[in-house]
């Protein structure tokens, strides 16, 4: 469904990423993980449209990608993911009200209230059926994580990008919006790819895992070598995760360490 | 309890305030009080009495030379003047400034000439707009206009892209198009802080509107106390710049009002 050629981002003469070769299947969980500075964020922004690659190509359905976002892919971000100004049902009906109303993006009488009833019904999808006249402000950051997730959904977007989305939340509400997220990806038949600092997430909720770092490092010139795919490992998920409770995260001995500073 | 600690409550507060205020207005009495006992005829440091007796006749009778009551007729000029100016360089910094703010080839064109105007000292522009727009009103309005429009339309703009990039690709994800985020993503967050640059630009307004008045002008708050100045008329000048300063608190009192009414949902997180 996605498919990177040969991708990299330089910025001069400092490469972020380079040889990134992929091809995402329809309906596929992906992790991607890695130290911080090894271009998580770079390749999340960069199939979000909000960056291009310098070099290489990005087709989505064997179509080039175009450098900018679209309604085609949906994103959450650790943070500023919701409109401060609109409520929890303005903020989710807005995905509609841009593609029904072009000139006044507002929706009146009959059509509001279509957008509405499929706004409810998916705020109580996620969780958020009480709040619907809350403002982001009045919300916890779990809450506002909900609403994001809501928000993007309602397009029914082809891809749903997650940046950090949990790493802001404390370990019980993490554990809550993992069910969340598992449940709305099995329901939805979505396509998701998250960056994610926590390996254990990465491995409990992805169907794939992918491992970013620099395979080479000049310690002379730490720019010029970018991070590449070192780990690509597919899980067998056949049974549903049974995650509910969250453990303790056991330390790696050696082995690839992966820095949980925070890193946006 | 260590100071930074207290909590202040509602009526102590008020309390607090009005003290300071007091004594102000007592060391003034004392000082008047005894500077009438060396000299009864001081006009420097007038008595209650004597303002009330000045700002008396401003207030009921009609000027003979005029055939207008002369406080009602300078309070309604300033207004009018102060008034027109604020609305139009609210008006233009909501249209400038959003568009300025969120779409950057719009930024990258006229941003300059907007801070080029804003570094020009407004009063240093007065003699042009006599000289291009003579000394009626119009001057007047518009000094007031380029006095604050530029800073406004540059706090408002900043603000504006200063909205994080996430909330912007957000919206695109969701479909929306330049117009679309301009109207309901940048519109809805620059008003407050529209609101917050006016209520900001409400002081160098008014010295504007007083400098324009000072100048060239036949009716005006301004003109009057630069008029009566000649005279040493302190019982008028006193009571004018009391009004003004009232005037001004009222403004700015509206104004917090009324943003934390339209608005509330800006003001949620500084509760």
């Amino acid at each position: 469904m996605l498919s990177l050629r040969n991708v990299w981002i330089e910025y001069g003469e400092k490469v972020v990423l380079e040889r990134i070769s992929l091809d995402i299947a329809e309906g596929a969980f992906v992790s991607i993980i890695g130290p911080s500075g090894a271009g998580k964020s770079s390749l999340l922004r960069l199939i979000l449209g909000q960056e291009a690659p310098s070099r290489g190509e990005i087709l989505l359905d064997g179509q080039p990608l175009a450098p900018e976002c679209g309604p085609d892919r949906g994103v959450v971000f650790q943070r500023y993911s919701v409109f401060p100004h609109m409520t929890v049902l303005d903020n989710t009906m807005f995905g509609l009200e841009c593609a029904e109303a072009p000139f006044t993006a507002r929706l009146f009488g009959a059509r509001r209230r279509a957008a509405r009833a499929r706004a409810e019904a998916m705020l109580e999808a996620v969780g958020l059926g009480d709040s619907l006249n809350l403002y982001p402000a009045q919300m916890s950051g779990g809450m506002q994580q909900r609403l994001a997730i809501a928000q993007a959904l309602i397009k029914q977007p082809r891809l749903l990008l997650l940046d950090e989305p949990f790493g802001a939340l404390d370990p019980g509400i993490r554990a809550d919006m993992h069910t969340l997220i598992t449940g709305l990806w099995r329901e939805f038949g979505l396509t998701i790819i998250m960056v994610t600092h926590d390996i254990k997430e990465a491995f409990s909720l992805g169907t794939r895992v992918l491992t970013l770092d620099k395979r080479r490092h000049d310690p002379h010139a730490p720019h010029r070598y970018g991070a590449g795919v070192i780990y690509d490992l597919a899980l067998k998920k056949g049974a549903p995760i049974e995650q509910a409770e969250e453990r303790e995260v056991v330390p790696l001995a050696g082995g690839i360490t992966i820095d949980t500073k925070d890193n946006t | 309890m260590r100071w930074v600690n207290l909590t202040i409550s509602r009526s102590t507060g008020l309390l607090l305030g009005a003290l300071p205020l007091a004594a102000l207005g007592l060391a003034y009495l004392l000082a008047a009080a005894s500077r009438h006992a060396a000299n009864p005829a001081d006009k420097i440091l007038p008595l209650p009495g004597a303002m009330a007796e000045a700002m008396g006749a401003l207030l009921f009778d009609v000027d003979p030379l005029s055939g207008q009551i002369l406080f009602w007729a300078d309070l309604l000029a300033s207004l009018q003047r102060l008034g027109l100016g604020l609305g139009i360089a609210t008006f233009s910094t909501l249209l400038v400034g959003l568009v300025l703010g969120a779409l950057p080839p719009v930024r990258a064109t006229f941003g300059p000439l907007v801070t080029a105007i804003a570094v020009i000292p407004p009063i240093a522009l007065l003699p042009i707009l006599f000289i291009v727009f003579g000394l009626g009103e119009t001057a007047k309005v518009a000094l007031i206009v380029i006095g604050i429009a530029p800073y406004m339309i540059r706090d408002v703009a900043g603000h504006i892209t200063a909205l994080p990039r996430e909330q912007i690709a957000k919206a695109l994800t969701l479909g929306a198009s330049s117009w679309q985020i301009v109207l309901r993503i940048a519109l809805p967050q620059a008003l407050p802080r529209l609101f917050e640059a006016l209520r900001l630009s409400l002081g160098p307004a008014w010295v504007f509107l007083i400098a324009a008045e000072a100048i060239a002008a036949d009716v005006g708050l301004g003109y009057r106390i630069f008029l009566v100045r000649r005279y040493l008329a302190m019982d008028v000048i006193l009571p004018y710049v009391a009004v003004i300063a009232l005037l001004a608190m009222l403004m700015d009192l509206l104004l917090t009002r009324a943003s934390r009414r339209l608005f509330g949902w800006a003001h949620l997180a500084s509760r």
